[in-house]
């Protein structure tokens, strides 16, 4: 039998979960939230939105496939999406101890290992998705031969600042193409990639940036972590861009801060939506995409003006999934059409994005 | 939402699949019933086409009309013509509902009564099917397709190749489950396989072969409004080169990376895209099992094996979906029938792993080759569900049911590991464990089978439990690594035999030992439900299965505490409250002797509690059933049919009592272990069943009883064997106990043949020794199927089959009314039955075999079960038996008058045969059970119901050429003046030597043919390679011919050139006869409810 340390897994409401360790060995805390995504654990494991969340991943096989290398294209990890792990921990339900892949270069415990990451196996996954479903996302901690530590709320705090970068980058910088620029909220590299392959030159700033002071063509608000509300540098940022009527595309964090700078407002959802699998309709159509998410806050629809129509409605639930405004160019989406992981349907979005900038 | 705008046809043709084959099996019962369901639920007239008389969809008030007939064009065309349909699907009935829909269009049958097909469009079917379209197609999107080209004769695919450069891989053009295809590693090999597959068509494709590379299926569906989803991908645990209705298949796929999964599935949708397929269809794809690198293989624009799976893998249901979107609904207008809160516009999460095992009856077959590869072989399947790919593997391992226990604790050895695992079979998997228990490394393995190293650690993982578990006895145990052992899937009975080191003595003891120690430890199985998304959203529809590797179920199970109380009291008075459960058990895997005949049977037992106010448990592991649908049972357990897991459910649901009447013999098997734990069992008592079961028993209630029995005695060795057969005398029939479909039975003519058979049956059942009885020749078969209550027959009919005994009931062509019974015989019949059923108090299902011969009765079977004939009694008499078997059992009042004898038309059920997908086996009917399905068909009179059963199978009158080869003197004296009807009606007749010779003393002109292994032309093989022949009438001239004779080249040969084949002298005289008398035109187009 394979000897391994035994770690809990303690919910806020006292439920708790016995299993087995494969990462590091170290008690942590966070908000705990369930994907039910199938593949794609190294991106999902290096998405800054994860920042400050203990992952469970519904899918219980994980590990499978190995951890790929980290070679660069365009000064970008080609295989993750940033440069480390941001998640605090995850959970499984059977964690593969040996992997098979061409492309892998070690084992997932060894990556959690290797950057400090709990990682803990035999749990019960669907019981603490059900738990999280009917009682909604809870904090939770993990902890190690009772090294017990306190609950620490990612929302509580302006978690963005911790995934943002110091100082601005360029990439594929060229002349004679439109320039865009990123505001890095915790920022999936997808993003960054998708606008490169459209020979866009990009810059990636601060989330608190004040970005106005430079010559561009187009304005992306990334992805990222938390509470939407907690970016008031941003919103002021991107309210500020709006009324310059500068092209604007806001995805998932992004979407809420669009809403935000417009006026809006947002709420938190009982337990987000965390998956690749969510369907959204192209409003007025029947015409729906089927996209990968992860947030757990939503725009309330109800508190925009009517300068702004819905663009994607999520087809479950009826949740809005982006936004756009009836006569500028200004428009947003709560999923990602970044994908990684996850379907590429909605990639067309970064077209209509150039479209929108002409 | 805004109203759909919906061009809904009023009446709809549906297509189905006809019978039972290898590569088209129960699966369509399932996409035929869901299409039909969705199309009711729209109010729309449906008729249905499909002659297969045990399938739920043919079953009353599936269809509003339904034609047991068979579906071919000229058929087709006819109902058509009959009916007016302004609506078509095609996508419903497999391959066989798909090439006749494709023939219709382009003979213009569809244009010219105006019936639109509906769903994906039969140019877009065309881009599917044809080879040459096919790739073209997907160059222009810039999609890869394997280096190939489609050739047009033999000589051009040898031209093709050398320019490809071998090893390649052949196709043919409209084929199911890749009929005529194969791997070609040199020229010599190529032309004999290139031969036999233009056999099959008139086009080949000739390609570059990708043998080891991963092989991976998407299930992909678009609306008309362009929305696209996968539902489901699926990864081969047999890498490419192995059919994957051979493979092991998981679902989701394991080793592919977000990168890889995601990019395949972009290529499904932007092929569903460009092709327009408006429903559902199915990608395969070769992955290169190092770069990202990829080929398109295969697409099937319709519902197929792996859709059914996708579908009871997810709990997506697909074949619904696919009808609703035929009509033009948009995928967000239709709701998540499983969730019923989300909509179906949406891919499903899974939260387990599914694996698929194909289920083989190789062994059924004389001279059959074992090797698996790129046609399919297997004749069923079998899927599990959990959270382990350890467990899952295990549990289908056992639900194969045939005498495996999972990967580990089984009784068998290879002797050459290497050749095992390079040249697979249906027992590689096994050969790994043997190699890894051997120390061969998993490197090595992996070099040889080429499966991905995942997969191969995993099995290791069950290798290496077992080995720590062999250190242990049942007294220290330790805790943990029990747990352990029950989360990878070992059963009970693995860990009883691991810990009593194979100490076979009294198992069921052990297991219950392991079984109380377990539970001491607090080791027990959790229920969870397949909710379609990962428990996102609270799942209405109870889809569930059992895992160790869970702590909670999903299911409240509090509900039903008071019941045991209740029921003890209810079941003294015969009186049982309406809202108790009833578990009804199902039937597994398809198998020869066991297929889609009784999942009617149990689906049918489910209405039937379902329409009394019994909340229905269904436990079955087959995902081409339609007992596994969604919408059948109140709960469906996804799960084992073996003591253990029957138990653990039973323990969970304490329901009414459990059904194991309804679903064959596994169900029938676990009767007394059942009994013996206290478990309710409905019906006939467990010690009646085990009287009946257990030949001394039985033989000695009939002596008892007065009723006559063949000679017999059970023997234990060779010797004893020899003495009873010299004192009976030869022939003689022999089998083992306790077995279905007649398992390693034989007949041998002397006792050569009864030595070497012995050594085959003694190795199928050690524990049970030899049953050997007298051989009646020249004898009627005939059969009861019938319902009892307490002892007393409720109803019963009696059908005669047209061959003399000898022949399988399973293999036999079955005739209900009787038409050359004598009514003393039906008398006699009739009432040794209801003795029997007295004496063994019979209450439910059971079935009787005779023989008779100048009205001399014995009985040679009895099973107190629902036989493979019930959905064929019940449709032909038009009286359900199984809904009354199931009141019966409940002690519901049932008794009344049922006229099933009386009828103004006659039923006949056919046999369908797979011999052409498996290599090298002998085509004749024998004691031993060969056909994989089966048709029923109705008719005015005996002729015309024979001809439309046997057109049902593939038979179709010949024009022209007969070849004739009737065997010992007797068969051809018997089949003289059916020889000389046929000279009547100017058929060229062929024959061999002797035939030819008899025919010409009787003056008949024959034209002679030499025989195979004369070497001389003309010669019957080149007539038949040449496809001169229309149809070969061989007869065998012994029961058991074992060396390689002339006759088996002729029959082997007439079957892979797919020319029709008639063994039985019965059989050849009544088809001579029926054509003689009629022609296609005499054929009645009338549906069902019209006779």
């Amino acid at each position: 039998m394979r000897e391994y340390k035994k770690v809990r897994l303690i919910l806020e409401n006292g439920d708790y979960f016995d299993g087995f360790s494969f990462g590091a060995e170290r008690s942590v805390s966070g908000e705990v939230v369930f994907s039910t995504g199938m593949v794609g654990y190294p991106e999902s494991l290096t998405d800054p939105s994860y920042k400050g969340q203990i992952l469970a991943l519904t899918y219980p096989l994980i590990g499978n496939y190995g951890v790929p290398g980290k070679e660069k294209e365009h000064g970008l990890l080609k295989n993750f999406e940033s440069d480390k792990i941001q998640a605090t921990a995850l959970i499984v339900s059977d964690y593969s101890f040996e992997y098979s892949h061409w492309n892998a270069k070690k084992s997932l415990a060894e990556w959690l290992k290797e950057e400090n990451v709990p990682g803990i196996y035999g749990i019960d996954t669907r019981k603490l998705t059900k738990i999280l479903r009917e009682k909604g996302a809870m904090l939770g901690k993990i902890v190690f031969d009772d090294k017990d530590i306190s609950f620490f709320d990612p929302n509580a705090i302006d978690i963005v600042k911790e995934v943002t970068i110091k100082d601005p980058i360029i990439y594929n910088e060229k002349p004679n193409q439109k320039k865009i620029v990123v505001v890095d909220c915790g920022i999936k590299l997808n993003i960054i990639r998708n606008l490169i392959k459209r020979n866009l030159t990009v810059i990636r700033v601060p989330h608190d940036y004040d970005f106005l002071t430079q010559m561009f063509d187009g304005l992306v608000i990334s992805n990222g972590p938390g509470d939407p509300k907690m970016c008031a540098k941003t919103i002021y940022n991107v309210g500020r861009a709006i009324k310059h009527n500068i092209p604007t595309f806001g995805i998932c964090l992004g979407n809420q801060i669009l809403a935000l700078a417009a006026g809006g407002n947002t709420y938190k959802l009982k337990y987000g939506h965390r998956s690749q699998n969510q369907p959204c309709t192209l409003v007025g159509t029947k015409r729906c995409h089927i996209t990968t998410q992860n947030h757990g806050f939503a725009v309330d629809m109800k508190s925009l003006s009517s300068e702004w129509q819905e663009y994607f409605v999520n087809a479950n639930d009826g949740t809005n999934e982006g936004l756009k405004h009836k006569t500028k160019p200004f428009m947003s989406v709560q999923f990602h059409p970044e994908a990684t992981p996850g379907p590429l349907d909605t990639e067309f979005l970064f077209d209509e994005f150039i479209k929108m900038m002409k | 939402m805004e109203e759909p705008k919906l061009n809904k046809p009023k009446k709809v043709l549906v297509l189905g699949s006809g019978s039972l084959k290898i590569g088209q099996a129960g699966e369509f019962d399932y996409s035929g019933s869901q299409c039909l369901k969705a199309l009711k639920e729209e109010g729309i007239q449906t008729v249905l086409i499909n002659p297969n008389i045990a399938t739920i969809q043919t079953s009353e008030g599936m269809a509003d009309k339904i034609y047991l007939l068979p579906v071919t064009s000229y058929f087709v065309e006819k109902v058509i013509e009959k009916e007016k349909p302004d609506g078509i699907m095609l996508a419903f009935g497999g391959q066989t509902a798909l090439n006749c829909g494709v023939e219709l269009h382009d003979s213009g049958i569809f244009e010219k009564y105006k019936v639109k097909v509906l769903g994906t469009q039969i140019d877009a079917i065309k881009d599917t099917e044809d080879r040459e379209l096919f790739v073209k197609t997907l160059n222009e999107i810039n999609l890869k397709t394997p280096e190939s080209k489609a050739a047009n004769s033999v000589e051009e695919s040898l031209a093709i190749a050398k320019k490809l450069g071998y090893p390649v891989m052949i196709r043919v053009a409209y084929a199911l489950g890749g009929a005529g295809s194969g791997v070609a590693s040199d020229e010599q090999e190529l032309l004999e396989k290139s031969k036999r597959a233009f056999a099959y068509s008139n086009q080949v494709l000739v390609e570059k072969y990708l043998g080891g590379w991963k092989e991976i299926e998407y299930e992909v569906v678009r609306d008309s409004y362009d929305n696209c989803i996968t539902v489901c991908n699926m990864e081969n645990f047999d890498p490419m080169g192995i059919h994957t209705g051979e493979s092991i298949v998981v679902a989701p796929s394991q080793t592919l990376t977000n990168s890889e999964y995601h990019k395949l599935r972009e290529i499904a949708i932007k092929v569903i895209r460009h092709l327009g397929i408006v429903g559902e269809c199915n990608i395969q794809y070769a992955l290169d099992p190092y770069s990202e690198d990829y080929r398109i293989i295969e697409v099937n624009a319709r519902l197929s094996r792996s859709s059914a799976l996708a579908s009871k893998a997810t709990g997506y249901p697909l074949a619904f979906v696919a009808a609703k979107l035929a009509l033009g609904y948009s995928l967000i207008e239709l709701e998540n029938k499983i969730t019923k809160v989300t909509k179906s516009c949406f891919e499903p999460a899974l939260d387990y792993i599914v694996i698929k095992m194909p289920r083989w009856d190789l062994q059924k077959f004389k001279r059959v080759s074992l090797e698996i590869g790129s046609e399919m072989k297997s004749v069923g399947e079998v899927m599990a569900i959990g959270r382990k790919f350890e467990e899952v593997v295990q549990k289908a391992i056992r639900m194969l049911n045939i005498n495996l226990h999972g990967l580990v604790a089984n009784n068998i050895q290879f002797n050459d590991m290497e050749k095992e695992l390079k040249k697979p079979t249906d027992k590689r998997i096994l050969a790994i464990v043997e190699a890894l228990k051997k120390g061969i490394s998993i490197e090595k393995i992996h070099d040889l089978t080429k499966i991905d190293l995942w997969f191969l650690h995993k099995i290791k993982n069950v290798v290496d439990t077992e080995k720590e578990l062999s250190q242990f006895g049942i007294s220290d145990a330790p805790r943990e690594l029990m747990k352990q052992a029950k989360q990878q899937g070992f059963s009970d009975f693995q860990i009883a035999k691991i810990l009593f080191k194979n100490d076979r003595n009294k198992m069921t003891l052990k297991k219950l030992e392991v079984r109380k120690l377990r539970k001491k430890y607090g080791i027990l199985p959790v229920v969870k439900q397949i909710d379609t998304l990962a428990a996102e959203y609270p799942a209405k529809t109870n889809y569930l299965y059992l895992t160790y590797n869970g702590d909670e179920d999903d299911i409240n199970f509090d509900m039903s505490v008071n019941r045991s109380a209740i029921s003890d009291h209810a079941q003294k008075l015969k009186i049982f409250d309406n809202k108790k459960s009833v578990i009804v058990l199902g039937s597994g895997a398809y198998r020869i002797g066991s297929s889609v005949e009784f999942d009617w049977c149990c689906v049918n037992s489910v209405l039937a509690l379902a329409k009394l106010g019994y909340e229905t448990i269904m436990i079955n592991y087959n995902p081409e059933t339609v007992s596994t649908d969604y919408d059948v049972c109140d709960r469906l357990y996804f799960d084992e049919l073996s003591f253990e897991r029957v138990l653990d459910i039973y323990e969970k649901e304490n329901p009414e009592g459990v059904i194991i009447s309804m679903g064959g013999q596994i169900p029938n098997n676990l009767a007394m272990k059942l009994h013996k734990q206290d478990v309710r069992i409905l019906g006939t008592s467990p010690l009646s069943i085990d009287s009946a079961e257990d030949r001394h028993k039985f033989s000695k209630l009939l002596d008892e009883l007065k009723i006559d029995q063949p000679e017999w005695t059970e023997a234990k060795s060779i010797e004893e064997a020899d003495k009873f057969a010299a004192k009976a005398g030869y022939p003689v029939l022999i089998r083992p106990s306790y077995v279905l479909s007649g398992a390693a039975m034989s007949v041998a003519a002397g006792r050569k043949e009864l030595d070497q058979y012995l050594q085959k049956a003694v190795e199928v059942s050690k524990e049970h020794p030899v049953v050997i009885s007298k051989f009646i020749t020249n004898a009627k078969e005939i059969e009861i199927d019938a319902v009892a209550q307490n002892g007393e027959l409720i109803i019963y009919a009696i059908s005669e089959h047209i061959e003399n005994a000898g022949v399988h009931s399973g293999d036999a062509t079955m005739v209900l009314p009787p038409q050359y019974t004598y009514h003393e015989t039906i008398r006699k019949i009739k009432d040794i039955s209801k003795r029997i059923a007295k004496s063994l108090s019979i209450t439910g299902p059971f079935n009787i075999q005779f023989i008779a011969k100048e009205n001399q009765i014995k009985v040679i079977e009895c099973n107190l079960r629902a036989s493979r004939s019930f959905p064929f009694v019940s449709k032909v008499t038009k009286h359900n038996f199984i809904d009354l078997a199931t009141k019966s059992m409940l002690g519901l009042e049932v008794k009344g008058k049922y006229n099933t004898m009386d009828l103004d038309y006659v039923g006949v059920k056919a046999p369908q045969f797979s011999f052409s997908r498996l290599h090298g086996a002998d085509p004749v009917l024998s004691v031993e059970m060969a056909s994989t399905g089966e048709v029923g068909c109705l008719g005015d009179d005996l002729g015309e119901a024979f001809l439309k059963s046997l057109f049902s199978v593939g038979f179709s009158i010949p024009k022209k050429n007969i070849l004739l080869s009737t065997g010992p003197i007797k068969n051809k004296a018997y089949l003289l003046e059916s020889v000389k009807k046929l000279a009547e009606m100017n058929f060229t007749i062929y024959a061999t030597e002797g035939t030819a010779k008899f025919l010409e003393e009787n003056g008949i002109k024959a034209g002679l043919l030499h025989w195979p292994l004369e070497k001389k032309e003309p010669n019957a093989m080149t007539y038949l390679q040449e496809r001169k022949i229309e149809i070969v009438i061989n007869i065998p001239k012994s029961y058991e011919e074992e060396e390689i004779t002339n006759d088996y080249l002729i029959r082997r040969k007439a079957v892979d050139f797919n020319i029709p084949l008639l063994t039985n002298a019965q059989i050849a005289k009544l088809f001579v006869d029926s054509i003689h008398s009629k022609k296609m035109e005499d054929l009645e187009i009338k549906s069902w409810e019209e006779y």
